[in-house]
């Protein structure tokens, strides 16, 4: 694709980089450790990265220096163990003046913007959907490339920590909004949303006992809203009628769609679902910020 | 005059009972934000915002919320009537009155219609949260009692009025007011004076003892929320839902560890100036639970919108919002006072138990005696039963407090959570990853750049 354009390798800066030369960055970015280890999210961080690097924000990370915010922790019970780690990290961002924070992990996002001010944390703490949307507002992501997405149906399945915990539902659709796609609802959206199954600290462990597992569930109704296949959605449990919504137009099942998402769990388990219904082929699932930054051709 | 004072004197001595049971939950400061605490409770309370994410039970409710706030403007005027021996003593207001009657005859219709179908919705089974294990025996006989008692209200008000106003026309007098329903009843009455006198007395009897022993049985029922969720409202979080709340004798703790200069605050004392024993780490018992959880447990209707929208329960899991809510109010009813003329939330804790729910016969506490560590693993901490409740209330925070009692008091967590504890412990990430490796994800790392 595009082989006129020159790509150049990034050196990602380090907080203790720029404060040995004096020097502030604009934002930290949080990547957190979805974002550093797990290989899936990995990918969605140098997206995120190459957005940054392309519209010019100074930042800086942690690196080696980050450590778990201790949400999971704390959703377990494990209070002790959360403030622990939460004075730590609050402790590195007093030592270098961070003011604002940016992560595209929905639970850090919450955890640090929540929870660290009880424990003497106080910063501006932004979600990568809002940061994006923007950007896209002050027009300095434009979607150079282009039309890439123009057309697919794309359905948005919102984080609980970013949605009902934070009241952010727009942000992420207004980023999308900007690829030009075919952006249809499931009928459980925003303030209904069904979870996908990895919160409280679920992601770590085995499910209860039950009749499905609530990431089959949510897919199910993913793969529904994408196909308009009505049949499929009323045969959930939990779809109940009367909720706000029509089904999108039914189409043929094997056009390719994708099913937006915003947070690592989320994409572990909306993948794992897609897998597990076997539409790998033709259903994918991105992060907002990977879809911009293929729009805007960044590699 | 007797019965208005045993009434209320009765339903005085009920609340007092339960205001000691909601104290008896831990200190959680409310004070402040007055006026946004004052604009939440009209809206949500008042309003019935929440309600409205399901139109047709909103509609329904509606008119019955509606219904039971005009009609007893019409009870009021019975009181009068019944203690000063006057009759019909806000007919003076004229025009207005004829409108008061008439919205009450109307409104009484529409509620018939309305308790109708909500006994339609609830018995003939076309809504899946009004089965479950626990909404079957006491809870679910109190919803039908509930509707009944308000078609026998409406009954006796039409009784009262048609009578009346029949006994009106035989002697040729104008009754102030207007009837567009009872007018049409009266050719169903017989033309004799003394029948009539009796059954409008009947009618009027019935309708202010019932009225007062329903006021009553609210204490016993989850009717009780016509009343609490008002307070519940008011009182609810102000914060993100997403903010948990933060234990501050840990904070103190982790504070004087990584800090030995710092002070932590001397321990909490008794009245009489010794040392308070320490309250453990989140909850195993009602007590543990902080008061505004108790008064939650008070203001809950059981309609069970938070058990709908669970994904654990959705997809099978035991974990049901709703009943971790109805656990609350038995345990604090049993450990505690039981303020109510009969008891019958206490019926059983097994009775409202699925089978497969294995209950603890040594522990009798909230914890384990009522609620199982299965339910609390199950849930997502997704706030869709907090998002999901009319009455702002909120099952995640008694989950939370419960999970907190098994890990830190009884390091009860599941194996698999364990690990997860000890990876953060020792790598600073949840999963086993060496910290060396933490920044690897920016090698090799290249952006297009701009022609």
């Amino acid at each position: 694709m595009a082989e006129q354009t020159a790509t150049r390798q990034i050196t990602v800066p380090l907080m203790a980089d720029l404060a040995a030369k004096g020097e502030e960055p604009e934002i930290l970015f949080w990547v957190g450790c979805a974002g550093a280890f797990d290989d899936r999210y990995k990918r969605v961080t140098r997206a995120f990265v190459r957005i940054l690097e392309h519209v010019g924000v100074k930042y800086a990370v942690l690196g080696m220096e980050e450590t778990c915010t201790g949400d999971p922790a704390k959703r377990a019970g494990n209070e002790f163990l959360f403030q622990m780690q939460a004075m730590q990290n609050i402790t590195t961002f007093e030592g270098y003046g961070v003011k604002k924070i940016v992560t595209a992990c929905p639970h850090c996002f919450n955890t640090i913007k929540n929870e660290y001010p009880a424990l003497g944390g106080n910063y501006e703490v932004i979600h990568h959907s809002t940061f994006l949307q923007q950007l896209i507002n002050e027009g300095r992501v434009g979607m150079a490339g282009g039309g890439e997405f123009k057309g697919q149906r794309i359905t948005f399945h919102d984080s609980c920590y970013l949605g009902r915990s934070n009241n952010i539902y727009e942000a992420p659709r207004d980023v999308l909004a900007a690829l030009d796609a075919d952006l249809v609802e499931m009928k459980r959206s925003k303030a209904n949303g069904l979870c996908c199954g990895a919160g409280g600290a679920q992601m770590w462990k085995e499910p209860e006992p039950g009749k499905k597992d609530i990431n089959v569930e949510r897919t199910e109704e993913a793969l529904a809203a994408l196909d308009g296949n009505a049949a499929a959605l009323a045969s959930l449990n939990g779809v109940e009628s009367g909720n706000a919504g029509a089904t999108p137009a039914p189409r043929n099942g094997q056009q390719s769609s994708i099913i937006a998402v915003s947070c690592p769990f989320c994409m572990t388990m909306m993948s794992d679902g897609v897998k597990n219904k076997e539409r790998e082929n033709n259903v994918q699932v991105f992060d907002i910020a990977e879809l911009i930054a293929t729009a805007e051709g960044l590699g | 005059m007797l019965v208005a004072v045993a009434g209320f004197g009765l339903f005085a001595w009920q609340a007092r009972k339960i205001r000691a049971n909601i104290l008896v939950g831990r200190d959680r400061d409310m004070s402040g934000n007055v006026s946004e605490r004052l604009s939440k409770t009209l809206l949500v309370a008042f309003g019935q915002q929440k309600m409205f994410k399901r139109l047709t039970p909103a509609f329904l409710h509606l008119i019955v919320y509606v219904g039971f706030i005009v009609i007893n403007v019409e009870v009021i005027e019975i009181m009068i009537d019944g203690l000063f021996g006057t009759h019909r003593v806000l007919s003076f207001l004229g025009p207005l009155y004829s409108l008061l009657v008439g919205a009450n005859e109307i409104l009484g219709a529409l509620v018939i219609v309305a308790v109708v179908a909500f006994w339609w919705r609830r018995n003939v089974g076309v809504v899946r949260r009004f089965t479950g294990p626990e909404l079957r025996m006491w809870p679910k006989l109190d919803a039908n009692i509930i509707l009944y008692v308000e078609v026998i209200l409406m009954v006796a008000l039409y009784t009262m009025n048609s009578a009346d106003l029949k006994l009106h026309q035989l002697e040729g007098v104008e009754l102030p007011g207007a009837y567009p329903i009872s007018s049409l009843l009266t050719g169903l009455l017989p033309a004799n004076v003394a029948v009539l006198h009796g059954l409008e007395r009947l009618g009027w009897w019935a309708h202010i003892v019932g009225i007062l022993l329903f006021l009553n049985y609210l204490p016993s029922s989850k009717h009780f929320h016509i009343i609490m969720a008002f307070p519940n409202v008011y009182y609810s979080r102000l914060v993100p839902q997403g903010q948990f709340s933060n234990v501050d004798s840990i904070t103190h703790e982790v504070k004087a560890m990584m800090d030995p200069s710092y002070q932590v605050p001397p321990p909490a004392t008794n009245p009489d100036g010794s040392v308070a024993a320490p309250t453990p780490f989140g909850a195993k018992d009602v007590d543990d639970l902080a008061w505004t959880t108790l008064l939650n447990s008070y203001s809950c209707t059981e309609c069970g919108r938070c058990t709908a929208v669970c994904p654990a329960n959705i997809t099978g899991k035991l974990l049901s919002p709703r009943k971790i809510i109805m656990d609350t109010r038995d345990r604090v009813e049993e450990k505690y006072n039981a303020p109510l003329i009969f008891q019958p939330n206490l019926y059983g804790t097994e009775a409202k138990h699925a089978e497969t729910e294995v209950l603890s016969k040594e522990n009798h506490t909230l914890l384990r005696g009522y609620v199982t560590p299965e339910e609390l693993w199950a849930c997502t901490t997704c706030n869709a039963c907090v998002e999901a409740c009319p009455v702002n209330i909120n099952p995640l925070e008694s989950i939370i407090e419960m999970r907190r009692f098994l890990v830190l008091e009884e390091s009860a967590a599941p194996n698999s959570l364990n690990v997860m504890f000890s990876n953060i412990e020792n790598n600073g990430a949840p999963w086993a990853f060496s910290p060396s490796d933490r920044f690897n994800w920016a090698d090799e790392l290249f952006v297009a750049e701009k022609a």
